[in-house]
């Protein structure tokens, strides 16, 4: 299965709030997601999914598409 | 990324003027911190603060030299450094209105419990950047029989691994409680009274201001070291922030760690503005001004308010401890850049048989 943090901007939906990226303006949430968080909805299907930061990273699972990873957000 | 200007004068600093501030101080605040603060050792008052946080942006620069004189003079050169780690994420009961992890709000936070073996691992990361505290924490009201369990079995996996201090932050506690996590070996416990005494009721219905000093006063009385700070910038006044820190200091905490507001997306602080830089960093400079011994740590939003130059102003404007890594929900800078720059302000990290 294909982790969905791996081609993050090319999915449909914005992983910091969970809205269509086609439709309104993310720049705000790309910044957040650059800075202070980990992505919280599934970038391929807007779930929200359990996300677990520990000191050195995060790891992030949908119910769907399975779990990423990454130390500093997707940005 | 963000400089924090220090010698503009856009900077809004709130609405407690000035004038009506220095009517209660006589003579200039700096001045009198000066004497009072970095010969003396005496913390400010509550007026002395306000004027230091009312003070014109282009005294910001003073401010943070005074106040990492203090610092320099009142508790040295060495600074702290912390790893703190989620042991169960979100669903939490309680409304404290800054926080993603309440299960009352709209949040995107869901509940996640770490494990055993990943909890083990953050401590031994957390180690290895020569950080001398790890703190446990879990989103709760209080720890129930469940959690007491996982801390008890995480410290002791902890223990036969890693040689670290560990701390615990879970809330409101029983006697029973606090003499469990004593008797655990607990070396601080963190409970933020979060801000000032006239505010709290404006950023939590759930539970009071005066039962989160309870349980400040049984983990001191048990022998615990007391952590206890707060958030800035959650809608109080400048008067409030001022409250905030003269109540901080007659509690006399071991350590105060500072945040600043991230405003969390289905929280009811959502659309507050992220603190500005200017405006933290006096912030920063007063609050060592009132409490000169404390351990004061730079903890979350530092990335959003001050970015990486302020987050060099702070360290050089009474800051003596910091964060490292990611926080709870939320994600740090990475640990490797903190360390270079505690290496390029030729900070010495404490070490471990220092803080026995
Ligand atoms: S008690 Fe702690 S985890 Fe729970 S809502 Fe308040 S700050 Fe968040």
């Amino acid at each position: 299965m294909e982790p969905p943090a791996a081609d993050a901007g090319a999915q449909p939906f914005c992983a910091w709030c969970g809205g269509a990226r086609a439709e309104g303006d993310h720049a705000g949430c790309e910044r957040r997601l650059a800075t202070v968080d980990p992505p919280r909805h599934c970038p391929v299907c807007a779930r929200r999914m359990v996300v677990q930061v520990d000191p050195v990273g995060w790891t992030a699972r949908c119910s769907r598409h399975g779990e990423s990873a990454g130390t500093n957000g997707f940005a | 990324m963000t400089a924090v200007e220090t010698g503009g004068t856009g900077e809004e600093t709130g609405g407690d003027g000035v004038e009506e501030s220095s009517a209660v101080v006589s003579g200039d605040v700096l001045a009198v911190a000066r004497e009072q603060v970095l010969e003396r050792g005496v913390g400010l008052t509550e007026d002395q603060v306000l004027a230091v946080l009312s003070l014109p942006t282009e005294r910001l620069e003073e401010a943070l030299k005074l106040a990492h004189d203090v610092r320099m003079r009142w508790c040295g050169p060495e600074v702290e450094v912390e790893g703190i780690v989620s042991l169960k994420t979100g669903g939490c009961p309680e409304d404290c209105h800054f926080c993603s992890q309440s299960g009352l709000f709209e949040s995107p936070v869901r509940a996640a419990w770490l494990d055993k073996d990943r909890l083990v691992e953050a401590a031994k990361q957390t180690a290895k950047t020569g950080a001398t505290e790890f703190c446990i924490v879990a989103a709760v009201r209080g720890p129930d029989a469940k959690l007491m369990e996982q801390v008890r079995a995480g410290i002791a996996a902890i223990r036969a691994e890693v040689d670290i201090n560990v701390a615990c932050s879970l809330g409101m506690l029983t006697q029973d409680q606090v003499n469990e996590l004593a008797a655990m070996g607990v070396h601080r416990y963190n409970h933020n009274l979060e801000t000032a005494r006239s505010h709290f009721p404006e950023v939590v219905t759930t539970h009071s201001w005066e039962e989160r000093w309870e349980t400040l006063q049984m983990v001191r009385a048990a022998g615990m070291e007391v952590c206890c700070g707060g958030i800035v910038g959650m809608g109080e006044t400048l008067a409030q922030r001022a409250e905030f820190a003269v109540q901080l200091a007659a509690l006399e905490p071991d350590e105060v760690p500072l945040n600043f507001l991230i405003p969390n997306p289905g929280t009811p602080f959502a659309h507050l503005e992220v603190p500005q830089g200017a405006d933290a960093l006096m912030t920063v400079a007063a609050f060592r001004l009132a409490l000169p011994r404390t351990v004061l740590r730079f903890a979350g939003g530092r990335e959003l308010t001050l970015g990486d130059l302020g987050a060099e102003q702070g360290m050089l404007g009474g800051v003596n401890a910091i964060i490292v890594g990611n926080y709870l929900t939320n994600l740090g800078r990475p640990a490797e850049q903190d360390l270079d720059m505690l290496e390029t302000l030729k900070m010495p990290i404490k070490a471990l048989n220092d803080t026995l």
